[in-house]
């Protein structure tokens, strides 16, 4: 299950929905907004993403946790809109039978979709100024 | 006219969330890169470093444009 949304993120339903009978393990990985980057202070960050694109790559990513690992179940939610220092931006649930496979599942899965989905923030800080982040290393397709 | 979609920087450069573009017939990627380039001189940089979206599919330059695609400027991303 992949979903974008601007509502805060109910972990705790998404963890349930990946639990599986024949899985020993759920891992649960959830991105926060932090309030310091270096020395550089954040107050909130503004996320958007271009729809129908984010939800075809989330998708993609889901396909490929399913092809390298037994998964029961992998849940992937990202939000978007002002989200203010604390708040949940992304949750990615996954099961598996044992844990080595639903760390790294995980751990895959929150990497493909730092690469390869199109959603971009905007970094705003204390001083009223803003900067969207595009990361100067080229970006996977 | 083709519209290329525009976001995040690329959009705050432009200052609008689109922008129309007149291409030659048998347009590829490249023409549609070329046409920003004159369009938004501004872009020239980030462009240089964005991926182009043909219906949702990162598209390499010679990729031909058809009437009816959808076209996206994808800067470097910063989801999660």
């Amino acid at each position: 299950m992949i979903s974008l949304t601007t509502d805060a993120i109910d972990y705790t339903a998404l963890t349930e929905s990946v639990r599986d009978p024949h899985c020993g393990a759920v891992t649960l990985f959830l991105g926060t907004v932090r309030d310091l980057t270096g020395d550089v202070v954040t107050t909130h960050l503004d996320y958007e993403a271009y729809a129908p694109m984010a939800e075809k790559q989330l998708a993609a990513v889901e396909a490929e946790v399913r092809q390298q690992w037994p998964v029961g179940g992998v849940a992937i939610v990202h939000r978007l809109g002002r989200l203010h220092v604390n708040d949940i931006s992304v949750a990615i649930a996954v099961s598996c039978p044992h844990r080595d496979q639903s760390f790294a599942a995980c751990r895959y899965a929150i990497d493909r979709v730092k690469a390869i989905v199109p959603i971009w923030k905007k970094d705003n800080a204390p001083d009223g100024t803003s900067d969207w982040i595009h990361p100067t290393e080229t970006h996977a397709s | 006219m083709t519209v290329v979609y525009l976001f995040a920087a690329a959009r705050d450069i432009a200052g609008a969330d689109r922008v129309e573009l007149a291409l030659p017939a048998n347009a590829t990627v490249a023409d549609v890169r070329a046409g920003l380039n004159a369009a938004i001189p501004a872009l020239a940089s980030l462009l240089a470093r964005s991926a182009i979206a043909v219906n949702c599919d990162i598209a390499d330059d010679n990729r031909t444009i058809s009437l009816g695609d959808e076209i996206a400027v994808i800067p470097p991303v910063s989801g999660g």
